[in-house]
């Protein structure tokens, strides 16, 4: 899991951050924090997009290796939220990436940010399958003969 | 020597949030650093055009969500300057609570975000479970947990009953058990002095000449706090500021976990004195004129000037927020550092760039 | 409803600046207003102890503005932030981004003004001459 901050106003992010802390510990669904893009499967994003972290987020989405589901988290995430109107906001997140899985709330509480990540994790499994049987068999990770 | 450019962010494992700083070092020894800024500009000043003034309290809320409390607050008092309205004396003490609480929550965020910073991984989740229990208290007492929007413009929108008070300082005593509990660990032990003394010196004079605010300023020896300006109902409580002497890391570290305690004092002097009465007034009208209104949030002095022409709504809104003030002391704090000591110096002016960028 | 509040020019920006930095004032921010079509009004604030002080600076929005931040370096990044919403100049910067501290370069709008500006006028603003190069 990769948790990148758009442009929301911290609410969303310390949620998501307290998600891994003792009292919600998402890690009991097998979901880790990772800095790298390149070790993640799924993206959390809160908050709008603006011209310029598009390109970051773009960019991180880029790095992620196939497959991957994406979460937005939060009124903003979704839709732009209460900053809909202002100058600098494009909108939510499915402007600029393909979004699997939304979590409203302002801010998401921590439960249903964790409901959500379930619900991509599951997702995950189903691309996965889809993905690996579209891959040509020689490119599969043979199993050694002991 | 050989000079290299190292991009730190906007995507980092240590910061929540996105700044990019651009990283000039030698060898590991950073000779300057220049931000770049923008990733998280929403433009929320500007919505002063589209929403009424009313309407704007909700939307100032979303400046940050970690003080948001702050937020809120600061612009009310503005508007209520503005238009002369005087808020009944126990949304005043509400207001008192509520803020304090919140200086709490971030306190103990921060302090968990910056045992984080130098891998103090253990720690980190032990200030996070603390601070757990102060947002069940905003929850129960508010009905959010994070953005807790009491504010309105005259008082404030909810009460505290006589059963939520008691448990409130019930739990309160178990926090302030736990915090106690955790300062030896933090101050004491050798590794988190080893990372944190003389890191990011910053001397009191220079702190004055770059306007910093709050815990940093105070982490210099400088005893500056708005609350002395006694808004809300602090004009009526005792406190006095926290004050550190060596402006290093582990300085500012401090005077946030000390002020975190005197919170706790405060919330616990406020319930002790609050009146019984009306939470909030009726305001008719329309705001007119300029007004500067102060707050001391729990990363500084945030600071709102308001201009309004008796229309729905206002000219101008303009938000000075204390990571705004405290950047170009973070730019003259890291040269010399070690690159490895980065994290330590961003986190421990404690950056809020949703706040900066607005 | 301000107190202490001095009219300031241009041409005494600086020196009046150096001057109540010797004082002991702390520099706090400042707040572009956009007065009408032409005019903008820039508050300098300062505290000292807890007391504010403010300087009015009222300019026609073409004016190229002396930076203050080679005496308050603080200011580098509130002056760039102006650059950026109202279009307008400042010279002298610590450190200039050239309109993109929050904006990105392909974006020539300036969100805060609410006055539509004359196209060729607006070129003008947002490219002066010394910006050219």
């Amino acid at each position: 899991m990769l948790h990148f901050d758009c442009g929301s106003c911290n609410g969303c992010d310390i949620e998501t951050l307290a998600c891994l802390t003792p009292v919600y510990d998402i890690e009991r669904f097998g979901v880790i924090n990772v800095g790298n893009p390149m070790h993640a499967d799924i993206l959390l994003v809160t908050g709008t997009v603006n011209p310029r972290n598009k390109k970051v987020l773009v960019n991180l989405y880029d790095q992620m290796p196939n497959p991957k589901v994406v979460v937005a988290i939060g009124s903003c995430g979704l839709s732009g939220g209460i900053f809909k109107d202002a100058y600098n906001v494009l909108g939510g997140i499915d402007k600029v990436i393909p979004v699997d899985v939304y979590v409203p709330g302002c801010p998401a509480k921590p439960e249903a940010i964790i409901d959500g990540v379930v619900m991509a994790l599951k997702k995950y499994e189903v691309i996965k399958k889809k993905h690996s049987d579209s891959v040509p068999s020689r490119m599969k990770w043979r199993k050694i003969a002991p | 020597m050989k000079r290299t450019i190292i991009p730190f962010g906007p995507q980092h494992p240590v910061l929540p949030e996105p700044i990019h700083l651009t990283l000039t070092v030698e060898d590991e020894i950073i000779t300057e650093a220049v931000p770049a800024l923008g990733f998280v500009h929403r433009g929320l000043e500007q919505l002063a055009d589209l929403r009424d003034f009313r309407q704007m309290v909700q939307v100032v809320e979303r400046v940050c969500g970690i003080c948001s409390m702050m937020h809120a607050m600061c612009y009310a008092q503005g508007i209520e300057g503005l238009m002369e309205v005087e808020v009944p004396p126990r949304a005043k003490y509400l207001r008192v609570i509520w803020s304090e609480l919140h200086r709490m929550h971030s306190h103990l965020l921060w302090l968990g975000l910056f045992a984080d910073s130098f891998g103090f991984e253990s720690l980190f989740m032990q200030f996070w479970r603390i601070r757990e229990k102060i947002l069940n208290i905003q929850e129960a007492t508010t009905g959010n947990r994070i953005i807790v929007s009491v504010n309105v413009i005259g008082g404030v929108r909810k009460d505290l009953s006589p059963d939520q008070i008691r448990w409130m300082l019930s739990e309160l005593i178990e926090v302030e058990q736990m915090i106690m509990n955790l300062g030896p660990t933090l101050f004491d032990d050798y590794t988190v002095k080893k990372r944190t003394v003389d890191k990011g010196i910053l001397s009191g004079e220079k702190a004055m000449e770059l306007g910093t605010a709050g815990p940093t300023l105070r982490g210099s020896g400088v005893s500056q706090d708005m609350r002395t300006l006694g808004y809300a109902a602090l004009n009526e409580l005792d406190f006095t500021p926290v004050t550190e002497k060596n402006g290093d890391c582990w300085s500012r570290c401090k005077v946030r976990f000390l002020e975190t305690l005197q919170s706790i004092d405060l919330v616990r002097q406020a319930i002790a004195r609050i009146p019984n009465g009306e939470i909030n007034t009726k305001v008719k009208g329309r705001p007119d004129g300029e007004i500067i209104a102060r707050v001391e949030q729990p990363r500084g002095e945030v600071f709102y000037y308001i201009k309004a022409n008796g229309k729905k709504n206002l000219d101008r809104l303009r938000i000075r927020t204390p990571t705004f003030a405290n950047i170009p002391a973070l730019l003259t704090m890291l040269p010399g550092m070690w690159l490895s000591d980065v994290p330590v110096v961003v986190l421990s002016i404690d950056p809020c760039i949703s706040c900066t960028e607005r | 409803m301000l107190e202490e509040v001095i009219p300031v020019t241009p041409e005494i920006l600086s020196g009046e600046t150096a001057k109540i930095k010797y004082e002991g004032y702390k520099f706090i921010t400042l707040s572009c207003v956009e007065m009408d079509a032409n005019n903008v009004e820039i508050l300098y604030h300062f505290d000292r102890d807890l007391q504010l002080k403010h300087f009015r600076l009222a300019v026609p929005k073409k004016t190229i503005i002396p930076s203050i931040s080679p005496i308050y370096m603080a200011a580098f990044l509130v002056e760039n932030e102006i650059q950026d919403l109202f279009a307008i100049r400042f010279s002298g910067l610590v450190i200039d981004f050239n309109r993109t501290l929050y904006l990105e370069d392909e974006i020539k709008n300036t969100p805060f003004c609410k006055y539509t500006v004359v196209e060729s006028d607006s070129r003008e603003i947002s490219s002066p001459p010394d910006f050219d190069e």
